[in-house]
């Protein structure tokens, strides 16, 4: 199968069968950082642009790493020392920037939607790096390579989700790939953070968290917003953890080779405790490695080929 | 339509690939040899010479490389190539370096596996052995030992397939008239 793909927007619009060729892909990229120069030169001559309109320290490090692996130029572009500051528009920025000769920009934005419409105005390839509470596709093809690493498959294992299931892209990215590649999802959290609709996305819902671990195979542990608590979405965060953190007791009903996944950044003693956070089934800094795999293998994709 | 000629078969292949690895253990020190097979059917040729060239108490290094991240033509494909991953279990500076692919053509897949070779460390020396070489070069580079040259025009292929992949020996002469140029 061949990618014929310009931008990456979303996990949603792909097949599995595009799922998997970037998870072949990216597992044939990480062999690149292992060696001693950690470089080809499959992107010779492009230029991306991240441009970041939200803070973001991980994604957008590990992208410009991934880039500049590849041998790609990269730019980065940060709202507070830029014109936006000015008033200019997003997409004026975007096409003074591909003025400039950008063949790809990587985009972070608090409002959902922000990357489609750079895609529909601009002629370099769009990926995005996160938008709203919209989706994180990046995030998704790390997390897969990560459990196909450890599990070897996706069918029929069982994958809980817990955490703040209302606002997190990563979530709704995560619940589209795997219940894509035949995994059974379980989203767990406190009723006020469990958007209506979201059974209809093939995964189950639950607000027990005891339910949720039971038996589990990978349990993934979204970020806790901390500021959602002044929005009122639970009475506290002491609350929180008492209900729904992932500690060493709770981790005991899952199974016993279960794997333990976070996006981070972790809020220790909150969503996850320091014992499950570094249990031996804690592959979170595997995570963040294969992120510059996975995303290597995108820029690839959607770089190479007409 | 596509026209294909058997130009090599089974056994005949089998003679090239030994008297291959005769002439490699006589001309280079097999104590300081390691192997690298270019993907695919270069792999299956490196794994069958380092059959034949390691005796007990004679281990020979064997990698495998993928150049396609090296190739010439990224910026103007149409469809990008799949990357399989490259695998050099050893290190490669002061070796003497025996590369090893199914056939010699452009020299443009050898081309990027020098450079490639480079970026994993110096090798004392590196040689190419081919299983085919034919005309139509385009770039200055020439086997060290190769098993058989076939000519073939401009235009024409030559498919090697091997038991390992395809599930037979044999090479093939492929004429496209269509394609042809």
């Amino acid at each position: 199968m061949a990618w014929t793909r310009k931008h990456l927007l979303s996990i949603e619009e792909l097949s599995a069968a595009e799922i998997n060729l970037v998870l072949e892909t990216a597992a044939s990229f990480k062999e690149v950082s292992t060696r001693e120069i950690k470089k080809v030169p499959a992107l010779r001559g492009k230029t991306v642009a991240t441009l970041f309109f939200e803070p973001s320290t991980r994604t957008r490090t590990s992208f410009e790493l991934a880039a500049k692996r590849l041998s790609a130029d990269v730019v980065g572009f940060s709202p507070s020392t830029s014109s936006l500051v000015k008033g200019e528009t997003i997409i004026d920025t975007g096409e003074n920037l591909e003025a400039m000769k950008v063949d790809c920009f990587v985009v972070r934005h608090a409002s959902s939607g922000v990357p489609a419409l750079l895609a529909r105005k601009l002629k370099a390839s769009i990926i995005n790096a996160g938008d709203g509470n919209h989706e994180h596709p990046t995030q998704a093809l790390l997390d897969l390579l990560t459990i196909q690493e450890h599990k070897k498959r996706f069918r029929g294992l069982k994958v809980a989700i817990l955490g703040d299931l209302r606002h997190s892209r990563v979530a709704r990215s995560n619940i589209w790939a795997l219940t894509k590649l035949g995994a059974e999802v379980i989203l767990c959290g406190p009723p006020p953070l469990i958007p209506p609709g979201l059974e209809t996305t093939g995964a189950r819902v639950t607000v027990r968290r005891e339910t949720a671990l039971k038996d589990a195979d990978v349990i993934y542990i979204l970020r806790i917003q901390l500021e959602r608590q002044q929005e009122n979405y639970f009475p506290s965060l002491r609350e929180y953890s008492r209900y729904y953190q992932v500690n060493r007791e709770t981790l005991s009903l899952a199974r016993p080779d279960a794997i333990v996944m976070h996006p981070g950044p972790m809020n220790r003693g909150v969503e996850i405790s320091t014992e499950a956070a570094e249990d031996r089934r804690s592959v979170i800094l595997n995570q963040v490695e294969n992120g510059i795999a996975a995303r290597m293998a995108v820029l690839y994709l959607l770089l190479v080929g007409k | 339509m596509e026209k294909k000629i058997e130009v090599i078969g089974e056994a005949e292949i089998g003679k090239l690939i030994n008297q291959l690895s005769e002439s490699v253990s006589r001309t280079l020190n097999l104590e300081n040899l390691a192997i690298l097979g270019i993907r695919r059917r270069g792999v299956e040729l490196a794994l069958r010479l380092q059959k034949r060239l390691e005796k007990p108490g004679r281990k020979i290094p064997l990698g495998i490389l993928d150049i396609t991240l090296y190739r010439d033509d990224l910026s103007s494909v149409d469809v990008q190539p799949l990357v399989r991953g490259t695998s050099i279990p050893f290190d490669l500076t002061g070796r003497d370096i025996l590369l090893v692919d199914d056939v010699l053509y452009t020299g443009r897949t050898i081309r990027a596996a020098l450079t490639q070779l480079v970026d994993f460390g110096r090798p004392r020396s590196v040689k190419l052995l081919t299983l085919i070489d034919r005309d139509h070069r385009e770039l200055p580079i020439q086997p060290d030992f190769t098993g058989r040259f076939v000519e073939a025009a401009a235009g024409e292929f030559i498919e090697v397939r091997l038991r390992e992949v395809d599930g037979e020996d044999k090479v093939l002469l492929i004429t496209r008239p269509d394609r042809a140029s």
